[in-house]
């Protein structure tokens, strides 16, 4: 049985791949990923934001009340070597590429343009196989045009693609006005693959203390199904590979994303709360499955259920809406289902 | 041979000479020695090493006795060794410099000489302090530039090896020791041919060992001791030969040649200054300018004052000298002369006796004094001197540089008088501490010194207060070595960073006529001319200036700068000054930029970056017109209504013209009045707190908090308010037992430090816009005219005393409690300030305070104007500071005075109300003079309450006028003594680098003592005053300074260790953690008869925190353990219960959440993880174990 796949011209051993999490913070976290048979690492994301912030917030410290008063011209021994900067990051995929055999992804959550490609170029020449471009991006401002935005996406990947070799995902948002020509425009501009979608963190409030609060809560297979649903769309109409992320637990979301189209699933959560293992034991259950129904490879199944290739493609499309809408009953019980 | 030119101030360039020449280094900060201690601790936990190739080891020690303990000892056991210190800090050494001295042992302590605290403590230089260590026995070598320090680090350091005599290498407190200078770096060759490897190996082999032992530091009895304190004579005897062979060889390795005493000035000259330190600097260029025009005046510039040779003083002085003029920078009251003018009268007149002098007639000899406290020393005044000097009579004994009108003591001279040469570029720039312009000028300076063939000179004048300080930096260069040791009066480039500074001083009387002047305006530059004041106006046209403007602000916002504008105004004096091609220039001020903050990350590079590229489209040259048209006049420095002291005095040093102050008008005994900040307005918040009374619930935490007293509360009668200004805001008060009166809550607008602490405590929020709370910030200035009457009529309005319906028990009721600390110069933000605040409300009408040096002797006592003020009966905190190390003492001193004071008072009132034991011992009894009911409840009186103070306040005003007018000696005794009747309260306030280093020997001594005296410790966990150096109470794993690697020891357990003597009072307390048990324990220390010691986390600029968070970390650090919150009442085990109360839960969050908010920690994770990873677990272990412990503790039972 093959369950190899190619992940934008990575040649991995099957389609579960660990996406940036805490998981690959530090080399030992990651040999652990290989050891639990990873087929290859998104690393955590490099922040250009904390970057600069660690080096403002150093700045800013070393120099507040400096120069103010005779007795105490400064409040902090000058400095040794500081560690700000990328170079944790890039020592952590040199060490990487040194301790396992597995292809490692950088990941580049960038705010400036000068950063997206400066961070970018260290990332190759540390070593990386791949580069997943992390573009979290939130237009709080209304002035700001839809087109202005999707602007922003292209100008940072065409900068990139200019100053980088590697193969590149865009990791993007769901919020398009039009997802599919933002996908292909992507792969135009030299997105080799996308990587669908990046769960965007909505903050809660705290009623007691009436603060706005930070919340991160790791994902369900409920959400497989937006992904799922764009893989299967745009899959054979945008050339450029597919990565789920978010909601995939188990083999059936894995095996439903492979045929939606999807290259390789990605997974934090499910490892998360229950352990490298699952990694092994999904693998299994891949195996299981696909002996029982008959199936040789994964390249077989990839896209066999996107649009193009269902029966009715018209259950990705409006009609679809109705029929969903019109299905609910109530629960006999009384009780909303 | 090639040697790198470099610009270090004096500090530096000693301590990169005592670094490569030793191998055991004890440092304890004290100003303005600190840095050369820093320098070493940093450059040995880098790894760099002597000229043996061995790292030197550091060690920071509790006090500078300690130091010379560690130094004597080290020596002793043949290390080379050396120190660092000044003023108070070379006191605690003599003891060990006599020993050290008796000993013949090698080695050299580095001094940057600094005042003494007399009548006043004073940080800056003069050399009272190395004058009263001259008997010690050691060598004492003058370096009067930066230069010459480090060349006679190197010089004494050699010296000492050949003479085994100890030296003192002295340079001039902060003129020298913090003056950037273009010098010549010795390089290591030069630092190994002049030290004699056999010399440092018969120093080792001087040694103690126990492979060859020998007993040394005997006891000697009178058979002995006088031959043998004789037995030294002749390594004195040979010093100087061999202090001037070191000189020649350095000379000769070098090419500096200097000599014992170096003679500048005319062969022929009839009249010649002799002095030594930086002065001699000033002479030096003085008397270059006189002899050019034709005048015969010289200067001797002592070199090696001891010891002192005859020989070579005699040799060195023209023969043609008539008048000698021997300056002293240090008083000795109540002798013949100051030491080097004794030293040359004895010279001369032994010179003349025994025929070695080269004049066959006694010269005029006259003595004077200068520089005391970094006084200026400038060619006016020495001008002024060779004037008097050329009188047939000139005065002897006198002062020069200040006006004497008490006993006359001074000579004339003219202070317009000027020697600058035109083609010395003379640059000032005034800006705030904030702002940068200091660290921008020191690379400024650097630029110049290291990149062009100019010789170069900064230096820099601080402010005394610690919040919205001004600086005013003094930029030299030019084509020829710079002599001047003063500062700038007649500057060729202004740079006025901060557009207000125009209103307030007189910037423009330093500037000389056809000067450049450069403002950072906030007005565009059309209308900046119409913005200035008239008198700058004036200045402006009368000394036909050159004008540019920029708005700095604006282009350091856009490169994300906040308010640094260092870096633009600094593109924009390149620019303008020209010394530099333009390109040139801005390349160079990158460099310096990429030098500077490199390390700190390329996100700060590029920033300031930006800022630079952006400086120069924005600079604008303005047009001056013909005539003045501005109405804007220059406020008073005080209000009318101040008091006249204040008007006559305060204000001259607060406007910086103190120094033209006579004699006279200062106090002889340095007692000055009580509660002067508040004159002082110095409106730096550009926002400050706006109260909402509609959503405040009057809890009064904000004013609790308040580090500078501005928010205040008060609850008043509607009747109160009938004449209250427009805008006055009030609203009902919510207190039980005030009915349907009003509270108001008001902010000292121009008080305010802006530092938004009581925003971030305020809990009331506006239910409906929850980003909105009670207290809001709200820019300053539309404030301001308004804010001022409001705040007049509240401070107008009754205050709310202590009663039966209203007791300062808590902290709702606190906030009506007057404090009598207020307006402090502390940091914005300050963490110290809110207990001391707490503690003048609760019990300042009755209290003195010893406050050990330290942040809260400067913020307490730093002329020109004090916070510790008096409530409307004139009653208020006495306050004093003493020294650093004596502090406990010093309050224990005063409790003793008060129990003496009260035993005598009521024997007397015995006596004279007929009454007791000793009324026998009255009058051979007559009718008594007091009524013995009245003596009764004196002496009875329960004074644990407010009311039962206000009643004895009462019998003691009944008692007075009892006496009044009596002549029997123990009535009149008895009057002057009566006040002590009334309950005081003695607190002991400081530190930790008092209470757990320092200080802490006597500390322990006064709570064993049992007395009653109340000590707080402001624990900020560093020597903040000095710069944050690491002390005791340090914390595991927090970088400071001389802990540059991380401390690697827990913090010592204070209040633990106070706890085990049982019967003294203990409380650790985080104001922003528990507010309720910080009163509570403030309630209760003062309560206990006994010794109490509350230690109060104090968070400090020095953490690296952002300052308005404070309050936030204070309670991090408790929900951590890392600060746990507890009250050890000794009163407790009489009602049968645990004295000790732990007064915090169990830790919810680890030490990291904690610690890692705080640059302190943050900065080893960022330079040396795993080192900081390791120290990190320690410190959360240790917090664990001490958790434990202390939960035992509170288990157990009574």
């Amino acid at each position: 049985m093959d369950l190899t796949t190619n992940y934008m011209g990575l040649m991995l051993k099957h389609p579960i791949v660990p996406s940036a999490s805490p998981l690959s913070q530090d080399v030992n976290k990651i040999r652990k990923l290989e050891d639990a048979g990873a087929s290859a690492v998104v690393l955590t994301s490099l922040f250009e934001e904390q970057i600069e912030q660690e080096s403002r917030a150093l700045d800013h410290y070393l120099s507040y009340g400096t120069h103010s008063f005779a007795e105490a011209l400064s409040y902090f021994p000058e400095p040794q070597d500081y560690q700000i900067g990328p170079e944790e990051y890039l020592k952590l995929i040199s060490e990487a590429k040194e301790a396992v055999d597995i292809p490692i992804i950088g990941s580049l959550n960038g705010i400036s343009p000068s950063g997206w490609t400066r961070y970018a170029h260290l990332i190759e020449q540390a070593g990386a196989d791949g580069l997943e471009l992390n573009i979290y991006y939130i237009p709080t401002d209304p002035n700001l045009s839809s087109a202005e935005v999707e602007k922003m996406y292209f100008d940072v990947l065409r900068n990139v693609r200019e100053t980088v070799d590697l193969p590149l995902a865009v990791k993007l948002s769901p919020y398009f006005s039009s997802t599919g020509n933002m996908a292909l425009r992507l792969a135009h501009s030299g997105a080799n693959a996308l990587v669908l979608f990046n769960r965007f963190y909505q903050p809660d409030f705290d009623l007691e203390e009436l603060e706005v609060t930070p919340q991160l809560q790791l994902s369900n297979s409920h959400e497989l199904r937006l992904p799922l649903h764009w893989v299967a769309i745009l899959h054979g109409r945008v050339p450029a590979d597919f990565a789920i992320t978010s909601g995939v637990h188990n083999h059936i979301d894995v095996l439903k994303s492979l045929m939606a189209g999807a290259k390789i699933t990605m997974m934090a959560s499910e490892l998360l709360k229950n352990g490298l293992g699952r990694i092994k034991e999904i693998l299994a259950d891949i195996r299981n499955w696909m002996e029982e129904n008959e199936y040789e490879s994964v390249a077989q199944m990839q896209g066999s259920m996107s649009q193009l290739n269902v029966a009715n493609p018209q259950a990705f499309e409006r009609a679809n809406y109705m029929k969903v809408l019109q299905s609910w009953r109530p629960d006999p019980t009384g009780r909303l289902k | 041979m090639k040697r790198p030119q470099v610009t270090i101030d004096g500090n530096e360039a000693i301590a990169n000479v005592a670094h490569k020449t030793n191998e055991v280094i004890a440092i304890y900060p004290i100003t303005p020695s600190s840095p050369m201690g820093e320098f070493s601790d940093i450059w040995s936990a880098k790894g760099e090493k002597n000229i043996w190739g061995t790292v030197p080891l550091v060690q920071e020690m509790q006090a500078e006795g300690g130091a010379a303990g560690a130094v004597h000892g080290a020596l002793q056991t043949g290390a080379l060794t050396t120190t660092f210190t000044a003023s108070q800090g070379l006191l605690l050494m003599i003891p060990n410099m006599y020993k050290i001295a008796g000993e013949l042992t090698s080695t050299v302590f580095h001094i940057a000489a600094r005042s003494l605290a007399a009548q006043g403590l004073s940080i800056f230089g003069d050399h009272s302090d190395v004058m009263a260590a001259r008997s010690t026995g050691w060598g004492m070598l003058f370096a009067n530039s930066v230069q010459e320090a480090q060349d006679f680090a190197l010089i004494s350091q050699a010296a000492t090896l050949g003479s085994r005599v100890p030296f003192m290498n002295i340079m001039d407190g902060f003129r020298t020791s913090h003056e950037v200078m273009k010098i010549e770096k010795l390089l290591d060759e030069d630092i190994r041919a002049l030290i004699d490897d056999d010399l440092v190996r018969a120093h080792r082999a001087r040694g103690l060992s126990p492979d060859h032992p020998v007993i040394r530091g005997t006891a000697q009895n009178p058979d002995v001791y006088f031959q043998a304190r004789e037995t030294v004579n002749p390594y004195y005897l040979k010093l100087p030969a061999i202090v001037q062979s070191a000189m020649d060889k350095f000379a000769a390795q070098v090419g500096r040649q200097y000599k014992l005493f170096d003679y500048v000035g005319a062969p022929d000259a009839e009249r010649v200054i002799v002095l030594m330190g930086s002065g001699a600097e000033a002479v030096e260029e003085t008397v270059n300018y006189l002899l050019q025009r034709g005048e015969k005046v010289g200067v001797l510039k002592v070199r090696l004052y001891r010891p002192f040779s005859l020989e070579h003083f005699l040799s060195a002085l023209p023969a043609s000298t008539k008048v000698i003029a021997a300056l002293d920078r240090s008083k000795e009251p109540g002798s013949t002369g100051e030491p080097l003018y004794q030293d040359v009268v004895t010279a001369i007149s032994e010179g003349l006796a025994s025929g070695n002098a080269s004049f066959s007639d006694m010269p005029t000899i006259v003595g004077g004094r200068y520089g005391l406290s970094s006084k200026e020393f400038t060619p006016a005044m020495i001008v002024g001197l060779y004037g008097e000097m050329a009188k047939q009579n000139p005065k002897n004994h006198f002062t020069v540089g200040i006006n004497d009108d008490l006993t006359h003591s001074s000579i004339a001279y003219d202070p317009n008088f000027d020697i600058e040469a035109d083609d010395v570029v003379r640059a000032m720039f005034w800006g705030l501490g904030s702002d940068g312009t200091v660290g921008a000028n020191k690379n400024s300076i650097k630029i110049i010194g290291e990149e062009t063939n100019f010789q170069a000179q900064g230096y820099f004048v601080y402010d005394s207060k610690k919040s919205g300080a001004r600086t005013i930096s003094h930029l030299r260069f030019g084509p020829r070595r710079i002599n001047s040791s003063y500062l700038i009066t007649e500057a060729n480039f202004v740079a006025v960073h901060q557009f207000g500074f125009l209103e307030r001083y007189d910037i423009l009387k330093d500037a000389a006529k056809g000067a450049t002047l450069l403002i950072n305006s906030p007005h565009e530059a059309a209308e900046v001319w119409n913005k200035l004041p008239r008198k700058v106006q004036e200045q402006i046209i009368d000394k036909e200036l050159k004008l540019y403007s920029i708005n700095a602000y604006d282009v350091a916002k856009e490169a994300g700068m906040g308010n640094r504008i260092n870096t633009i105004m600094q593109t924009c004096f390149f620019a303008i000054s020209g010394v530099l091609p333009k390109d040139e220039a801005i390349e160079k001020i990158k460099e310096a930029i990429r030098k500077t903050y490199g390390k700190r990350g390329e996100a700060v590079v590029r920033m300031n970056f930006a800022a630079v590229d952006a400086a120069l489209a924005h600079l604008h040259q303005i047009d001056i017109p013909g005539e003045i048209s501005s109405t804007i006049d220059m406020p008073p420095v005080v209000p009318e209504e101040a008091p006249e002291f204040v008007q006559n005095v305060t204000a001259l040093m607060i406007s910086g013209d103190g120094d033209l102050l006579p004699v006279s008008a200062l106090p002889d005994d340095g007692t000055y009045p009580s509660g002067t900040t508040r004159w002082e307005k110095r409106n730096i918040a550009q926002e400050i707190p706006l109260w909402d009374p509609d959503v405040c619930i009057q809890c009064g935490k904000c004013v609790l908090v308040c580090p500078h007293s501005v928010i205040r509360a008060k609850i008043v009668d509607t009747e109160d308010l009938t004449d209250a200004p427009e805008g006055f805001l009030f609203t009902e008060a919510k207190f039980k037992d005030f009915g349907d009166k009003k509270y108001t809550l008001q902010v000292a607008v121009e008080d305010c430090t802006g530092c938004t602490l009581c925003v971030e405590v305020c809990p009331a929020k506006n239910k409906s816009q929850v980003g909105r709370k009670a207290i809001n910030m709200e820019p300053q200035l539309p404030l301001r005219e308004q804010g001022k009457k409001h705040w007049d009529f509240f401070l107008d309005l009754p205050e709310n005393p202590q009663n039966e319906h209203l007791k300062f028990s808590n902290v709702k009721n606190v906030q009506l409690a007057q404090p009598l600390f207020e307006f402090s110069g502390a940091c914005a933000g300050c963490g110290e300030t809110p207990y001391l605040k707490l503690m003048s409300q609760l019990f300042g009408d009755r209290s003195i305070i010893a406050n050990a040096t330290g942040c809260s002797s400067i913020y307490g006592g730093n002329l020109p104007t004090t916070p510790w003020t008096t409530n409307k009966e004139g009653r208020g905190p006495a306050w004093s500071n003493s020294l650093f190390e004596d502090n406990a003492e010093f309050g224990l001193g005063m409790r003793l005075t008060l129990d003496k004071q009260n035993e005598y008072a009521r024997e007397l009132l015995r006596r004279l109300s007929g009454t007791g034991d000793l009324a026998a011992g009255y009058n051979g009894g007559e009718e008594p003079l007091i009524d013995a009911h009245l003596a009764e409840e004196l002496l009875s009186a329960d004074q644990s309450t407010e009311e039962g103070i206000t009643a004895q306040r009462q019998q003691v005003k009944a008692l007075k006028a009892a006496l009044q007018g009596q002549n029997d000696p123990a009535a009149r005794d008895l009057l002057s003594l009566a006040d002590v009747l009334v309950k005081k309260s003695i607190w002991i306030v400081g530190g930790d680098g008092w209470a757990y280093d320092i200080g802490y020997g006597g500390l322990d001594h006064v709570l064993a003592s049992g007395r009653n005296v109340n000590i707080v410790v402001l624990d900020t966990e560093v020597y903040s005053n000095t710069g944050g150096q690491a002390s005791k109470a340090t914390s595991l794993g927090a970088v400071a300074k001389f802990a540059a690697g991380g401390k690697s020891t827990p913090k010592k357990d204070l209040g633990m260790m106070a706890t085990s003597y049982g019967y003294v009072y203990v409380a650790q307390i985080a104001m922003g953690a528990n507010d309720a048990q910080t009163v509570k324990a403030f309630l209760e220390a003062e309560a206990y008869d006994g010794p109490s010691l509350i230690i109060a986390y104090s968070h400090c600029i020095a953490h690296g925190i952002n300052m308005a968070k404070g309050l936030e970390q204070q309670k991090l650090a408790t929900s951590s353990a890392y600060w746990p919150l507890y009250r050890f009442d000794p009163r407790l085990k009489d009602q049968d219960k645990n004295p000790f109360q732990l007064d915090s839960r169990a830790p919810k969050i680890p030490f990291k959440d904690y610690a890692l908010n705080e640059n302190r920690y943050r900065m080893l994770m960022q330079a040396n993880p795993d080192a900081a990873e390791q120290l990190f677990e320690q410190a959360q272990q240790a917090i664990t174990e001490r958790w434990q412990r202390y939960e035992q503790l509170a288990k157990t039972e009574g």
